[in-house]
């Protein structure tokens, strides 16, 4: 797509650099002159609050490890001593560990918003999917950070997630003991997962990489699912509109994450686990974070092992097919009077799993769960698939500058 | 490469083949060590026996010792508790197996203490079953430590374990 500008250097050395590494004119291209819809919402700008999210956990966790002690016998009380001893360290740790949910909480949005606005679909595929694999590779990290601190949640979370393996039919007990490098969740598995936890988010950020990669080949999705098709009037410039418009929601986001930071630290996480691992006794009731909690709750609403860790990872496993589940012509939810009253149903079907998947596994809220888990896959294999061939849809805008004008 | 114009395998092809397939071997044998660094390591494997003074353990009471970073629960078992893991149709159990293929010495269970669900330690003597009970998903196990109810899919693991005397085990 041609930008709104060129890049033409007047710089003797700026020219020079041009010739031998175009990095200035593919920045300008990139996060200048790149045509963004005008009408973009507030909704977008979670695309640079995740940015901003990820950049600092890195720097975050990057400080963190320079006084943290992957050792079974001594990772709590490191963990302890930056509490109390190291330089900031309090701070540190909570901006960190809030920074996890923050991260969650904002990529929640981000798929929600991809949903609702039919993000996925031709041509944005792939870049739907890269999102779907960075979404997993979130959890593989939050999992694996979350163990460390090595406190009683730390380590019966880490039995119950490698535990899952177990159910692979014949070697499921092999890769078990392959993981933990032991006959139990121990040292070499504490060990190792630090040394996870510090790479996946340099993957992490590869992909995110990809993701922006295959962002700016086929352009922004807009809320109202028309590509752009005259520059000049369907789209501004990325600087100064879209980056000024990011800043404030990152800026507003940040709110939010200080407020956690500052004023709530531990109301995310769990008292038990500033208990030290005690691998000889479980807690009454055993939760994972909050932003594993619906499919947390997937996984115990059924009542066979295998079949329930099939399921949990099923219902991540689907996002990644929503290009072809979703069969309805017209992108945005904005257009489908049907899609949008099932698109909401569906958003209070995760909520109330990941309320169930914290509430203990018995009576009225197995069934709660049941019934829940049932709707979320019925988004995805029925509704979806169905409503693209009966939803009678509204008139869609035959361009963006329709669309505005249509408000004005 | 082969001329287009023919079918028949030449010479070139052959070299191609077997250099790739060599290629692909060599690089399985590079990538093995990687993978399997991640098995238990000697230190580990060395700690896999330990051997337990099981003579002070009163009739009805429920030890766990760790054996392996696991805990294993040795129960002295009463008359009531071994005549109720006795007199179980072994047809109607999820993992049918007769209480006396899960011990050596009736008075005497040992097994291994984690829920075969995902890896909880169930509670001694609790349960509908008087056996145990997990608190994490709700599994219950009888008095022989198999699976009666609940999302686990087997029987609480049996060691390996001999005794060496009759007041001393060794497990593993």
């Amino acid at each position: 797509m041609h930008g709104h500008s060129t890049f033409e250097p007047k710089n003797g050395f700026v020219k020079w650099l041009e010739a031998r590494l175009p990095i200035l004119s593919f920045s300008h291209e990139s996060f200048v002159a790149y045509p963004t819809p005008k009408n973009l919402n507030y909704w977008w700008t979670f695309g640079a609050i995740l940015s901003f999210m990820l950049v600092a956990q890195i720097i975050t966790g990057v400080v963190l490890a320079m006084h943290y002690t992957p050792e079974s016998t001594m990772a709590f009380d490191s963990v302890e001593k930056i509490m109390r001893d190291v330089n900031w360290g309090w701070m540190l740790r909570y901006a960190h560990s809030n920074g996890a949910s923050m991260f969650f909480f904002a990529v929640y949005i981000h798929m929600f918003r991809g949903i609702y606005y039919g993000s996925y679909k031709a041509p944005r595929e792939v870049l739907w999917i890269l999102g779907v694999i960075i979404f997993l590779l979130m959890m593989a990290t939050g999992f694996m950070g979350y163990v460390l601190p090595w406190g009683q949640m730390s380590f019966w979370g880490a039995t119950v997630i490698t535990n899952l393996f177990s159910a692979i039919p014949f070697v499921g007990d092999q890769i078990t003991v392959w993981l933990w490098g032991g006959y139990s969740v121990g040292n070499p598995t504490l060990n190792r997962f630090f040394s996870l936890h510090y790479l996946l988010p340099f993957v992490i950020a590869a992909v995110v990489g990809l993701h922006v990669w295959a962002l700016h080949v086929v352009g922004q999705n807009n809320p109202d699912g028309v590509d752009i098709k005259d520059v000049k009037k369907d789209s501004v410039p990325f600087t100064p509109h879209a980056t000024m418009k990011d800043s404030l929601g990152i800026a507003v986001f940040l709110l939010l994450y200080a407020w956690f930071i500052f004023f709530v630290p531990n109301y995310l996480g769990d008292a038990d686990n500033y208990i030290p691992a005690n691998p000889m006794k479980t807690p009454p009731h055993i939760v994972p974070e909050w932003y594993f909690l619906p499919f947390y709750a997937i996984l115990r609403s059924i009542p066979n092992k295998l079949a329930g860790v099939v399921a949990m990872f099923a219902a991540i496993a689907l996002l990644a097919f929503l290009p072809w589940l979703d069969t309805s012509k017209v992108r945005s939810g904005k257009y489908r009077p049907l899609f949008k009253i099932f698109f909401w149903i569906f958003a209070a079907t995760a909520i109330g799993l990941g309320y169930l998947g914290a509430m203990p596994p018995e009576g009225g809220y197995v069934l709660a769960a049941r019934l829940l888990s049932v709707s979320y896959f019925a988004f995805f294999l029925v509704i979806l698939p169905v409503l693209g061939l009966v939803e009678k849809t509204k008139p869609v805008p035959a361009t963006i500058a329709d669309a505005v004008l249509a408000k004005h | 490469m082969a001329s287009a114009s023919t079918v028949e395998p030449t010479r070139r092809d052959f070299l191609f083949i077997a250099t790739g397939a060599m290629a692909a071997v060599g690089a399985a044998a590079v990538v093995w060590p990687l993978i399997n660094q991640m098995s238990p390591d000697a230190s580990t494997l060395a700690m896999a026996s330990t051997e337990v003074d099981i003579g002070s353990i009163p009739v009805g009471q429920i030890v766990t010792i760790k054996w392996r970073g696991k805990p294993v629960f040795i129960s002295h078992r009463s008359p009531k508790e071994i005549e109720e893991a006795q007199n179980v149709d072994v047809a109607t159990l999820r993992d049918p197996q007769p209480d006396s293929a899960r011990v050596k010495k009736p008075e005497w269970l040992i097994v291994i203490g984690v829920c075969t669900h995902l890896g909880c330690i169930p509670l001694g003597h609790q349960g509908d079953y008087n056996g145990w009970f997990c608190p994490c998903h709700g599994s219950v196990y009888d008095t022989s430590g198999r699976i009666r109810k609940g999302p686990a899919p087997l029987n609480l693991a049996v060691p390996e374990y001999s005794f060496l005397t009759d007041t001393k085990v060794k497990i593993g």
